[in-house]
């Protein structure tokens, strides 16, 4: 005890320079302007009763969308959490990565796939009129079942994965010895499963009740401007009714319950202690008449609902089903790469001031300049998280707020503050960095962690010299973990949305902003252009991801 | 002790399970009375969980009929058995206290309130953990959550008692106290028990009967006694860890059935009833204690240069350059030949 006592004082004043970078980051992109909206919230301006009425509203409808699509989610969730911890079946794997991909999407994609798929001017509709021309029967989902749909459709890869966890990590002699106590299957399940899994599903409620709520790409594209949400509605009343007191009201708003939800989350999710052993409950092959139709229908389902949105996309990029704007004379339907190669061309009159193509270019401009920045801040943030002292404990929730806090609200802060900036493109990088700080540390962290002190005393003993030990040891060890922060980074900045859409100049789009736009104009080509960029969007995201679970750590931090 | 002519309540006929392509257990056949323990002793793999969990209905066998009174079980699910079950890593609902653990097959039966707290109340006092109802089991040490699962056993007032390495997890002396308490509970409550173990000093103390299970067959039965006096095969010897197992070649017969054997470690004389020929290899069992009698014409000698010396208990445990290890009262020197007289048995 006396021996270690110096070098753990040593350790606490060494992680103050660590701190240095990241915190002067976070004080002036985050804390500023969040004191910033603060302020513009609690002046005279803003509580008049058109603004409390309309927060009032928008409000509620958030409240109602996420709860709604909560309940959707864990009812096709649970089932599926179920198939996927249980049971064997040919193509698992295959299917169990088709359902998880949506999370890790960019939710502008995910609206671009609905659209292309239900949406009016999707494959499914324009197959259906041309199908029954003069039909009364027309299957037209509502933009709020669009909304649910999307939101269950990216959100059920949290159920699978946490309840499908605790699902795997029970002890499967629990079931066996409430069986040879006198319980039937249905009575394991009541008496002994569910109460077990309880914290688990609620933990993912929570998480997925989280998501639906600061949802903003996905209803601002869905929603077809009927339906605001917080989010989309600090969008409108910044940049459309210029309403700045409002947006700001909203964002301290929807702060102040994404923060209670997460809070709670992290109480719950400390309360229940996962068992260490893993998979102590194999899957295995249905083995009854019963458990086969569960098993074969629901893979049925997820492989329709999970493919078909996925396949449209690119399907729908690739084909003519209506006529481009101001296109006369013969229209040729079917297989076109137009809106592929209308991508390089800058047209007068067009959304750009540049071909879109500079948008992709942007975003992975961005993207670079996003990595590079997080890991440059996160590296120390993680290292001196891994040992926490009393100086950590204090800085690690204050680090990880901006998790908690709507990207929309981040680009609001950015107006606010730096309004006079915004000139430059160079603070879409900085907005990104914030968004993917809290993960680069959340993947970092854990590989930092994990290596034992007694490898680095070991390796002096041998004959390592300082630098040998952190060439030979920490880097390789770390290798793995940097590789998964860097997908990270760049995967968030290439999909992030809403900060980008208040701060990037007209003439610097990101990809998402791209598709925005074009699907906000008419026309056949805007809405093939939209396609063509969502579909580039998706591969790029695709190829991040395949790279980020071939590399990933075994104990990085989920969420 | 028991008398033989009580009823088997218990019988499997010829029961067999594969997994995949390998045999896991072929033909296993045996019986168990009223209020009678079976210990069934094997090494890890050898099947003796599953032979566990195919009696309580957890697992189906792919040939062979176990019946319980006479009557076949096939069709009877696990929770219509009415078999207790108590596993190595005990498998308390974590999510129930005491109580709640020990009363949840009463639940399951729809039992009265109060009856369900007397039979909860007599349980925890049976296996010592009176006033323990409130806790969580959480909290318990590893010796009180194997009671609390034990007692969760016996509410229920099983038929058949199941015991599936119930004391693995414990460390020796907590083993041996709980052995002990186990013991008496199976004496008093009399209800029949099947104990499944790798610990032969565990089967040996607890059982009236084992069973020792080696490549998908019950290859020896028997009270521990005889079973000690007569291993039968160089495996049973081996695992029980009887002494000294050598291989030989038959090289004459003597008077009566004395057989002469010749082996790497030196020649015997062994008494044997099998039925023997001439050139025939034989295994032999050298039991590592001391002759009483040191000039006694019975026993043979084992001979050899000492290796090694390991104090046990009250006496040393002395190894030889080749292999042979035998008990002495006082520790020879390392290094010095010693030649120690032995009693021989032919196994096979």
């Amino acid at each position: 005890m006396n021996i270690s006592r110096p070098t753990s004082a040593r350790a606490h004043l060494s992680t103050v320079p660590l701190w240095i970078l990241p915190l002067t980051f976070l004080a002036f992109f985050f804390f500023f302007p969040l004191a910033r909206i603060s302020f513009l919230t609690f002046s005279a301006s803003t509580f008049n009763v058109e603004n409390l009425y309309s927060a009032q509203r928008v409000a509620w409808f958030t409240f109602y969308q996420a709860a709604l699509s909560t309940l959707l989610t864990l009812f096709l969730g649970i089932p599926s959490a179920i198939l996927f911890s249980r049971f064997d079946f040919r193509g698992k794997a295959l299917l169990r990565a088709l359902v998880v991909v949506p999370f890790l999407l960019p939710t502008v994609v995910v609206a671009a796939a609905f659209t292309s798929l239900v949406g009016p001017r999707g494959l499914f509709s324009t197959f259906q009129s041309s199908l029954f021309p003069f039909s009364s029967f027309a299957f037209h989902p509502s933009p709020f079942v669009l909304i649910l749909a999307a939101h269950v459709f990216y959100n059920v890869a949290i159920v699978i994965r946490i309840v499908g966890a605790a699902l795997s990590n029970l002890n499967p002699k629990l079931e066996d010895t409430a069986r040879s106590l006198g319980a039937d299957p249905l009575r394991v399940w009541l008496n002994v499963i569910v109460p077990l899994l309880r914290p688990s599903i609620l933990a993912a409620a929570l998480l997925v009740f989280l998501f639906d709520f600061s949802s903003f790409g996905v209803i601002l594209l869905l929603g077809d401007a009927q339906f605001s949400t917080l989010e989309t509605e600090i969008y409108f009343q910044t940049v459309r009714q210029f309403n700045l007191p409002l947006a700001a009201l909203l964002s301290i708003i929807q702060l102040v319950c994404t923060l209670l939800v997460s809070i709670l989350y992290s109480r719950l999710t400390s309360r229940t202690s996962y068992s260490i052993a893993p998979r102590l409950a194999p899957a295995h092959k249905p083995n009854n008449f019963k458990q086969k139709i569960f098993t074969f229908a629901l893979c049925s389902l997820l492989a329709v609902c999970f493919a078909l949105p996925l396949a449209a996309l690119p399907f729908r990029s690739f084909t003519r089903l209506e006529a481009d704007r101001g296109q006369r004379g013969e229209i040729h339907y079917g297989f076109t790469t137009d809106y592929y190669e209308e991508l390089f061309v800058n047209r007068r009159g067009s959304v750009f001031y540049a071909p879109p193509m500079q948008a992709v270019f942007n975003s992975l401009l961005y993207a670079s300049a996003t990595v590079i920045l997080s890991l440059l801040l996160g590296f120390p943030a993680a290292f001196a998280l891994a040992h926490p002292t009393r100086l950590e404990k204090i800085l690690d929730p204050l680090i990880m707020l901006p998790l908690g806090s709507s990207t929309v609200m981040l680009g609001l802060g950015f107006i606010v503050t730096y309004g006079r900036w915004l000139a430059s493109p160079w603070l879409v990088p900085f907005a990104h960095t914030l968004v993917a700080l809290p993960f680069v540390i959340r993947a970092l962290q854990p590989a930092i962690a994990s290596i034992p002190e007694r490898l680095r005393q070991a390796a002096a003993t041998l004959g390592a010299s300082p630098f040998e030990i952190w060439w030979n040891v920490d880097l390789p060890i770390l290798r793995r973990a940097t590789l998964a922060a860097v997908t990270f980074a760049f995967t968030i900045s290439l999909g992030e949305f809403g900060a980008t859409l208040l701060i990037a100049r007209p003439e610097y789009p990101t990809i998402p902003v791209a598709i925005q736009r074009f699907l906000s104009q008419p026309g056949g080509l805007n809405y093939g252009q939209a396609m063509a960029m969502a579909t580039i969007l998706m591969t790029l995201t695709a190829i991040s991801i395949m790279l980020v679970e071939k590399s990933r750590f075994p104990n990085a931090g989920e969420f | 002790m028991r008398v033989n002519s009580k009823m088997s309540i218990l019988a499997l006929a010829s029961i067999a399970k594969s997994y995949g392509d390998t045999p896991l257990l072929q033909n296993i056949s045996f019986t168990l009375e009223e209020g009678e323990t079976v210990c069934l002793l094997g090494a890890s793999g050898s099947g003796k969980s599953t032979l566990l969990r195919m009696i309580a209905g957890l697992e189906t066998p792919d040939l062979g009929t176990i019946f319980f009174d006479d009557f076949d079980l096939a069709s009877t699910p696990p929770h219509l058995r009415d078999f207790g079950l108590v596993f190595q890593d005990y498998a308390l609902f974590p999510h129930l206290n005491v109580n709640d653990n020990v009363a949840f097959g009463l639940k399951m039966r729809r039992m009265g309130r109060d009856e369900i707290s007397q039979r909860v109340a007599n349980s925890l006092e049976l296996v010592n953990l009176k006033g323990f109802g409130g806790r969580s089991v959480n909290d318990l040490s590893g010796g009180e959550q194997q009671r609390v699962a034990l007692a969760r056993a016996l509410t229920i007032h099983p038929r058949l008692l199941m015991f599936d390495e119930p004391l693995g997890a414990l460390d020796k002396t907590l083993r041996e106290g709980l052995l002990n308490e186990l013991r008496s509970v199976l004496r008093r409550t009399k209800i029949p028990a099947i104990y499944v173990t790798h610990d032969q000093e565990e089967a040996f103390a607890i059982a009236d009967r084992v069973l020792i299970l080696y490549e998908g067959n019950i290859i020896r039965a028997g009270a521990p006694a005889e079973v000690w006096a007569n291993p039968q095969s160089a495996y049973v010897a081996e695992f029980l860890g009887l002494g000294n197992v050598i291989e030989g070649e038959l090289k004459g017969k003597r008077k009566n059935s004395e057989w002469k054997v010749r082996s790497e470690v030196g020649e015997f004389v062994v008494r044997c009833d099998h039925k023997h020929l001439e050139g025939e290899s034989v295994c032999l069992l050298a039991r590592p204690t001391v002759c009483a009698g040191r000039r006694r014409s019975a026993g043979n000698e084992l001979n050899g240069v000492v290796a090694d010396i390991v104090f046990q208990k009250d006496s040393y445990k002395v190894t030889l350059d080749n292999g042979l290890y035998v008990y002495l009262k006082d520790a020879p020197k390392i290094g010095g030949k010693i030649s120690v007289r032995v009693e021989v048995e032919c196994l096979e």
